[in-house]
C-alpha cells in the first residue's frame, strides 16, 4: 500500500534519490511500537500485573540500582520490583534502535537534499486517496521540504539521545517494554504531524501526540495524581483541538483545499487581513496555545511532570510542545495576510514568557522550574514566528529542543541520584525538591558543567546557542516595530507597533527572569553546602555512561548550537545557514510582512545584542548576589512564605480559579442537575412508571401496577413471532410485492 | 424466442413461490425453492443470448451454490427428521415468541 508511488512527484528533483524513502521514517518508530508492545503484553502474560511499581512518588521510580537483586526475574511484590524486566535487553536494543536507524535515514535524506542544491518546491509523496467525499478530497500523503527537514531532524537526533537516556533512567522499571512502546508511539505521530502534506494528516499526528503524552505523563497510573494530570493535559488539549478543528472547517469552506500546497496557493485569494483569514489564524493558535502550552492553556503542561522525566524532556520540552510553533510557520503564507493575527500571537507569546518566568522564579520542584521555564521558552517562540521572524522562532525551537533537553536530563539524572540515595536508606523525603539537595557538584561533576553550560544557553550569554536564537528573535521584533504590515495595523484599537514594543520590554524581561530562575535553579542544586542528609550522602553518585553520554552530546550542540544560524554581525563561520536553508518556505510571506529587507544600521543592532547580554549577565549577577544556597533548609523543614512570594509559589493561583471557574461549576452540574436530578428524578422514576412489577411495590416511591404499558407492548410485539416458517415466508413475499409494486406504479 | 424463455421462467417461478408458500412438507418446499432457482437460471441464459456470455457464466456460479445449498438443507432435514419424526413444517415452531 505504501510502496504505491503516485506520478505526483513529476519531474522533482528529489524523485529517485533517498528522499523517495520518506515513508519508512515514521515507519522505523511505528515498528518499535509494535514490538515493544507485543514484548510488554507477553510479559504481562507471564508475569501478572506486577506493573506498575505502587510504592513510591512521581518521578522517582526510576532507579533501584542500590537494590539487591533478590527477586532474579520472578514476581516483584508492591515495594521491590523485578530487578530487571525479563525482556529488557531486547527492548533496550529495539527501542532506541528504531530512532537511530531513523535519524541516519533522515540524515541520509537531509544530504540527498542538499545535493539537489535550490528545491523551491516540497516533495509530496501521495500514497491513496484518504477521504474523498464530494468536494472534500484527501490524501494520505508527506511532503518534505526544508522546514519539516529540520523538524524531522531534531525530533529524531534528540529523540534518540532521549531514548538512549531512557534505557539508563528506566532500566529497573516492571513497565519497561511498555515505557519504550509509548515513546515510539510518539516518535511516530510527532513524525507524521512533521511530514503531513495536509491538515488533516498533521491533525492526525497532532491527536496522535497528545494521546502519547497522556500515556505517558500517567505512566505511574496507580498514583492517582499522575493519572489526573495525564487527563489534565488531555482535558485542556482538547480546547486548542476544538479550535484547530474550526480552523480547518473554514479554510475548506472559504477556499475548498486543506492540503498546504493549495491552501498557499489558493490563501492569495482571500483579502488581506479580511474577517475569514484573521479568524482562521486566530483558531489555528488557539490550537498552538493548547499543544504548546500558551496563556489561558498553559496549566496542564507544569503538571505534565508527573511523568518520567526523559518523557518531559523528548515531549513536554524539546518536539511535541513546539508542535503549535512549527504550524504557525507552516501556515505562514495565511499569517501573513493577517496582522491582527499575529499581533495577537506576538502579544500572548510576550505575556506567557513573562508571566512563567515569574512563576519559575519561586518554584522548588527541580523539574517544575523547568516545565514554567519551558512554558516561558515557548512563548519566545510564539513572538518569534507570530511577528513574522519565522526563521528566528524555529531556531530557536532548535536550540531550545538541545538546551531544554539538556536540562531536563540533567535533571533527571540528578533525581536518579537523589533517589538511589533515599532509596538506599529507605528515606521518603522528596527526591525532586531542591531544598533536599545543595552541593551535588561534588558528587556529579559531569552533570554540573553540562547543565551549567544549559543554563547559560537558555540565559542567553555569549557564544552559548540561546544568544543567538533568543537575540535574533528579541532583535527581529524590534525592527519589525518601525516598518511592517504588523506595525501598521491595529490590534482592538491599539497601534501594531506600540504592541510590538510592549512585547520586547516584555521579551527583554522575561529574558532577565530566566537568568536569575536558571541561576537560582543551579546555585541551588549543585552549590553551597550538602542538605540531603548525611547517611544518604555517601550514596549520592554520578549516573552511568549511558545516561552520560547523551548529555555531553546535548551539551556540544547546546554550546555550539548559535553556529547554525550566525547573525550577519558576528560572522564567525557560515552566516544565516538555517536562514538560507529556510528561505524557500517562509521567505516570501517574510517579506510579504516587513515589506522588503530590513535595514538597520550597525548601530541599532550592536545595542540590541548589548541590552540582550547586559540583561543576562545582571540576572545571573543577581542570582549570585541575593541567594545564599547556606541559608537554606531542608523541604521538611522550610518555613512558609509570605507576600507576594507566596503568591508566586502557588503560581498565581491560576490552577485554583479555574477549578472554580470551569471545573467546579460542571462538577456542580453533573451531580446536582445531570445526576440526581435527571438521571434519580426523571429517568428513574419513568423507569419505575413503565417497567415495574408487582414485586417492586414496596420499593419507595413506586407505582402500583405500573408497567403495564410496556408489558402490553411487549405482548403484542411477541405475537408477530409465530415460529412459523410458512407465515414467514407469506411476509417476505408480500414484502417483496409491495416494494416492486412501489417501484413500478412510482 | 426471447418472450417464451422469459414466460416460461415467470410460471416456473411463480409455481416454485406458490409450492413454498402452500406446501408444509419440508421436501417439497425445499423442491420448490430449487425451481425457483432454475428459473432464473433460465432467465440468465435468455438474456445471454441477447447480452453477451455473462449470464452464462453465471448460472455455473448460482449451480454450485445451489448445490451446496442442497447438501446442508437436506441435511438438515434429515436431522429434523431422526429428531421429531416429522418433516411437517407446521409442527417445527419452537422458535416463537
Amino acid at each position: 500500500m505504501l510502496l504505491q508511488h503516485a506520478a505526483t512527484a513529476g519531474a522533482h528533483p528529489l524523485s529517485g534519490t533517498v528522499a523517495s524513502y520518506v515513508w519508512l521514517l515514521p515507519l522505523l518508530p511505528l515498528l518499535g511500537f509494535v514490538l515493544n508492545g507485543l514484548l510488554s503484553l507477553a510479559s504481562a502474560y507471564h508475569a501478572g500485573p506486577a506493573d506498575p511499581d505502587t510504592a513510591h512518588g512521581a518521578g522517582g521510580h526510576a532507579a533501584h540500582p542500590a537494590h539487591d537483586e533478590t527477586g532474579g526475574g520472578g514476581h516483584g511484590d508492591d515495594h521491590h520490583p523485578v530487578a530487571r524486566h525479563r525482556y529488557a535487553s531486547l527492548v533496550s536494543l529495539i527501542g532506541p534502535g528504531v530512532l537511530i536507524a531513523a535519524f541516519g535515514l533522515a540524515f541520509a535524506i537531509f544530504l540527498a537534499m542538499r545535493g539537489v542544491g535550490e528545491m523551491h518546491a516540497p516533495f509530496v509523496q501521495r500514497y491513496f486517496a484518504w477521504m474523498p467525499v464530494g468536494d472534500l478530497l484527501v490524501d494520505a500523503s508527506f511532503q518534505l521540504d526544508q522546514l519539516s527537514m529540520v523538524m524531522v531532524l531534531i525530533i529524531t537526533g534528540v529523540g534518540a539521545l532521549i531514548h538512549l537516556f531512557s534505557v539508563g533512567y528506566m532500566q529497573d522499571d516492571p513497565g519497561y517494554p511498555r515505557y519504550f512502546a509509548y515513546l515510539n508511539l510518539f516518535v511516530f505521530f510527532m513524525l507524521v504531524l512533521v511530514l503531513g502534506a495536509s491538515y488533516p494528516i498533521l491533525f492526525i499526528g497532532w491527536e496522535g501526540v497528545g494521546l502519547c503524552s497522556y500515556l505517558l505523563i500517567g505512566y505511574w497510573f496507580s498514583e492517582k495524581a499522575n493519572s489526573d494530570a495525564g487527563k489534565k493535559a488531555f482535558i485542556v488539549n482538547r480546547i486548542g483541538d476544538f479550535g484547530f478543528l474550526i480552523a480547518m472547517f473554514l479554510l475548506f469552506a472559504n477556499i475548498g483545499r486543506l492540503d498546504f500546497a493549495g491552501v498557499n496557493a489558493a490563501a492569495s485569494q482571500l483579502p488581506f487581513g479580511g474577517v475569514v483569514v484573521t479568524a482562521i489564524c486566530l483558531f489555528l493558535f488557539l490550537g498552538c496555545a493548547g499543544k504548546s502550552a500558551q496563556i489561558p492553556l498553559y496549566v496542564w503542561l507544569p503538571d505534565a511532570m508527573a511523568g518520567p522525566t526523559p518523557v518531559s524532556a523528548l515531549i513536554h520540552a524539546a518536539t511535541m510542545v513546539t508542535a503549535g510553533v512549527y504550524l504557525i510557520a507552516r501556515s505562514n503564507v495565511l499569517f501573513a495576510l493577517a496582522p491582527a493575527a499575529g499581533l495577537t500571537v506576538v502579544l500572548i507569546g510576550a505575556l506567557t514568557a513573562v508571566f512563567a518566568a515569574s512563576i519559575g522564579l519561586k518554584q522548588w520542584d527541580i523539574k517544575k522550574v523547568l516545565a514554567y521555564s519551558t512554558v516561558s521558552q515557548l512563548g519566545y517562540m510564539f513572538v518569534g514566528v507570530g511577528s513574522g521572524a519565522y526563521v528566528a522562532g524555529v531556531f530557536h525551537l532548535m536550540t531550545h529542543a538541545f538546551f531544554k533537553a539538556l536540562l531536563f536530563l540533567g535533571s533527571g539524572s540528578v533525581i536518579y541520584a537523589m533517589h538511589a540515595a533515599y532509596h538506599a536508606t529507605h528515606n521518603h523525603e522528596d527526591a525532586q525538591d531542591m531544598r533536599n539537595m545543595g552541593g551535588l557538584k561534588k558528587y556529579m561533576p559531569i552533570t554540573w558543567v553540562l547543565m551549567w553550560a544549559a543554563t547559560l544557553a537558555i540565559a542567553g550569554v555569549p557564544p552559548f546557542s540561546g544568544f543567538f536564537s533568543k537575540d535574533e528573535i528579541l532583535g527581529s521584533l524590534f525592527l519589525r516595530a518601525n516598518h511592517s504590515t504588523l506595525a501598521e495595523a491595529r490590534w482592538l484599537g491599539i497601534p501594531g507597533s506600540a504592541i510590538i514594543y510592549l512585547a520586547y520590554v516584555l521579551g527583554l524581561a522575561a529574558a532577565f527572569m530566566t537568568a536569575v530562575y536558571m541561576t537560582r535553579m543551579m546555585l541551588y542544586t549543585f552549590h553551597g553546602p550538602n542538605r540531603t542528609g548525611d547517611r544518604e550522602r555517601e550514596h549520592l553518585r554520578e549516573a552511568p555512561w549511558i545516561m552520560t553520554g547523551p548529555l555531553v552530546v546535548l551539551g556540544v550542540l547546546s554550546v555550539f548550537g548559535g553556529w547554525f544560524n550566525l547573525p550577519a554581525l558576528l560572522p564567525l563561520g557560515p552566516v544565516g545557514a538555517l536562514e538560507h536553508w529556510l528561505e524557500p518556505v517562509v521567505g516570501q510571506s517574510a517579506l510579504r510582512i516587513t515589506g522588503g529587507p530590513i535595514e538597520a544600521t550597525h548601530g541599532t543592532e550592536y545595542a540590541l545584542i548589548g541590552a540582550a547580554v547586559v540583561i543576562a549577565l545582571a540576572g545571573i549577577a543577581l542570582a549570585f548576589a541575593r541567594l545564599k544556597p547556606g541559608a537554606l533548609v531542608p523541604a521538611a523543614q522550610a518555613p512558609a512564605e509570605h507576600g507576594f512570594e507566596r503568591v508566586l509559589a502557588n503560581k498565581y493561583y491560576v490552577d485554583e480559579a479555574y477549578d472554580a471557574a470551569v471545573v467546579e461549576p460542571v462538577v456542580g452540574v453533573s451531580r446536582g442537575l445531570l445526576w440526581r436530578g435527571v438521571d434519580v428524578g426523571l429517568i428513574d422514576r419513568l423507569t419505575r412508571l413503565l417497567v415495574q412489577s408487582k414485586d417492586d411495590d414496596a420499593a419507595v416511591g413506586s407505582v402500583p401496577m405500573g408497567g403495564w404499558l410496556t408489558r402490553a407492548v411487549g405482548y403484542l410485539g411477541s405475537q408477530f413471532q409465530s415460529g412459523r416458517v410458512g407465515t414467514y415466508a407469506w411476509v417476505l413475499v408480500v414484502g417483496v410485492l409491495f416494494v416492486l409494486g412501489a417501484f413500478s406504479f412510482r | 424466442m426471447l418472450a417464451e424463455s422469459l414466460f416460461f421462467s415467470a410460471v416456473l417461478f411463480t409455481i416454485g413461490v406458490v409450492g413454498v408458500l402452500t406446501r408444509r412438507n419440508a421436501i417439497i418446499v425445499f423442491m420448490c425453492v430449487e425451481l425457483m432457482l432454475n428459473a432464473v437460471n433460465l432467465t440468465f441464459v435468455a438474456f445471454a443470448q441477447v447480452y453477451g456470455v455473462a449470464g452464462q457464466v453465471f448460472v455455473f456460479f448460482v449451480m454450485t451454490v445451489a448445490a451446496a445449498e442442497a447438501a446442508v438443507g437436506l441435511a438438515i432435514i434429515i436431522a429434523l427428521f431422526r429428531h421429531r419424526q416429522t418433516v411437517d413444517l407446521s409442527n417445527i415452531n419452537l422458535l416463537k415468541g
